[in-house]
């Protein structure tokens, strides 16, 4: 695939990033306003669906490093079952590190970890997972269309001539 | 033949489905709701978070998103077999 | 006219529509975009179950103080269903992507004559 005109890829350069930024607000505010995990995981996928339109495959896909989203969706299925397994002196998937609203107020929350206990962390590690997962199935369905030969089937509209 | 055998299976298959719908509740006033008052009133004091639907999704219920997380990655593992490229004899 | 119970049967409308679409289409994809429907519709219902009138968002942030909350249990089911949902639809097009590639054509019928 070649890359497309100068003023789509002109505007993917101004919502990529932007996109990381509002996907992670979304998933680290999971536990005070609407949103958590899984939302905001599918946000920050389509970081990868605006470069993969806008730039072309020859150039994504030598430019990527598929270990790296692997790493992620890893990291963060890891992550979930040990919280899952860290409150087991009580049952399975107890949450240890929650402060009752009362105690909270008075000034008897820890530093740095939200009141709400792993509420929150569970809400980061599933985030994680998300965007490892669907940038790794986004990645892999493209490359799979490359196995047509596009020439015999009409060709591509929309690129400059180049 | 086939096609007035289709119209009137199809006839009442919709018909049976749709009026099934129509009686479940009134809409507005649910059946079962002493459960859900006990998460409303419970997840502020106890948990002190500010979003119910994301205390219960993992921690009330916190099974059923182990689960979904597996569903999850077994899904990317399928495609990623799926597309992978074969030996080259 | 009130509303009555105008969105069941609005749900019920939309499946029927997704399972018209498989029985009678003839290409793959086509079929694969009436799972997608049903899937959607199905959704749909189950947030509607859990609707009070009058009732406010049930996030403590955004309503503050009020009495009546619409119940949160059924819009934690869904997210549950969102993504089985995706899973099953990412399998479902890449099956398709290596069929087009065996076989060269999509056409249901003379998919069932072709062997090997």
């Amino acid at each position: 695939m070649k890359p497309l005109s100068i003023v789509v890829r002109t505007c993917c350069d101004m919502f990529a990033w932007f996109m990381v930024v509002f996907g992670s607000y979304v998933i680290i505010h999971g536990d005070v306003t609407p949103g958590g995990g899984f939302q905001g995981g599918a946000i920050v996928a389509t970081f990868m669906a605006l470069l993969l339109v806008a730039y072309g495959g020859e150039k994504v896909l030598s430019w990527v490093k598929f270990s790296f989203y692997n790493g992620l969706l890893i990291v963060g299925l890891l992550l979930f079952l040990l919280f899952g397994f860290s409150g087991m002196a009580n049952s399975f998937f107890y949450n240890f590190l929650a402060v009752p609203e009362a105690v909270a107020l008075a000034g008897g929350a820890h530093g740095i970890i939200p009141p709400s206990g792993t509420i929150a962390l569970m809400d980061i590690a599933v985030g994680i997972e998300v965007t490892g997962g669907l940038t790794l199935i986004l990645l892999y369905m493209f490359k799979g269309t490359r196995m047509f030969n596009l020439i015999e089937m009409g060709g591509e509209t929309g690129h400059d001539s180049r | 033949m086939r096609k007035t055998i289709f119209i009137i299976a199809a006839l009442v298959f919709g018909g049976l489905m749709l009026g099934a719908l129509d009686s479940i509740h009134p809409f507005g006033e649910p059946g079962n709701v002493p459960m859900d008052e006990y998460f409303l009133h419970h997840a502020l004091e106890d948990r002190s978070s500010e979003n119910v639907v994301t205390s219960i999704v993992f921690d009330y219920r916190g099974f059923d998103t182990i689960g979904e997380a597996a569903v999850l990655f077994t899904a990317v593992c399928s495609v990623l077999a799926l597309f992978r490229e074969g030996a080259k004899k | 006219m009130t509303v009555g119970n105008m969105p069941f049967l609005v749900v019920g409308i939309l499946f029927l529509m997704g399972v018209l679409a498989i029985l009678r289409e003839k290409n793959l994809i086509k079929i694969a975009i009436g799972i997608s429907i049903i899937e959607s519709a199905v959704n749909m219902l189950l947030i509607t179950l859990g609707y009070r009138l009058s009732g406010d968002i049930p996030v403590y942030f955004l309503s503050g103080d009020v009495d009546v909350m619409v119940m949160p249990t059924p819009q934690a089911l869904t997210l549950t269903a969102i993504v089985i949902a995706l899973a099953t639809s990412a399998l479902m097009l890449s099956v398709i992507m290596l069929i087009y590639k065996h076989y060269g054509t999509l056409n249901v019928d003379e998919l069932r004559r072709l062997r090997g």
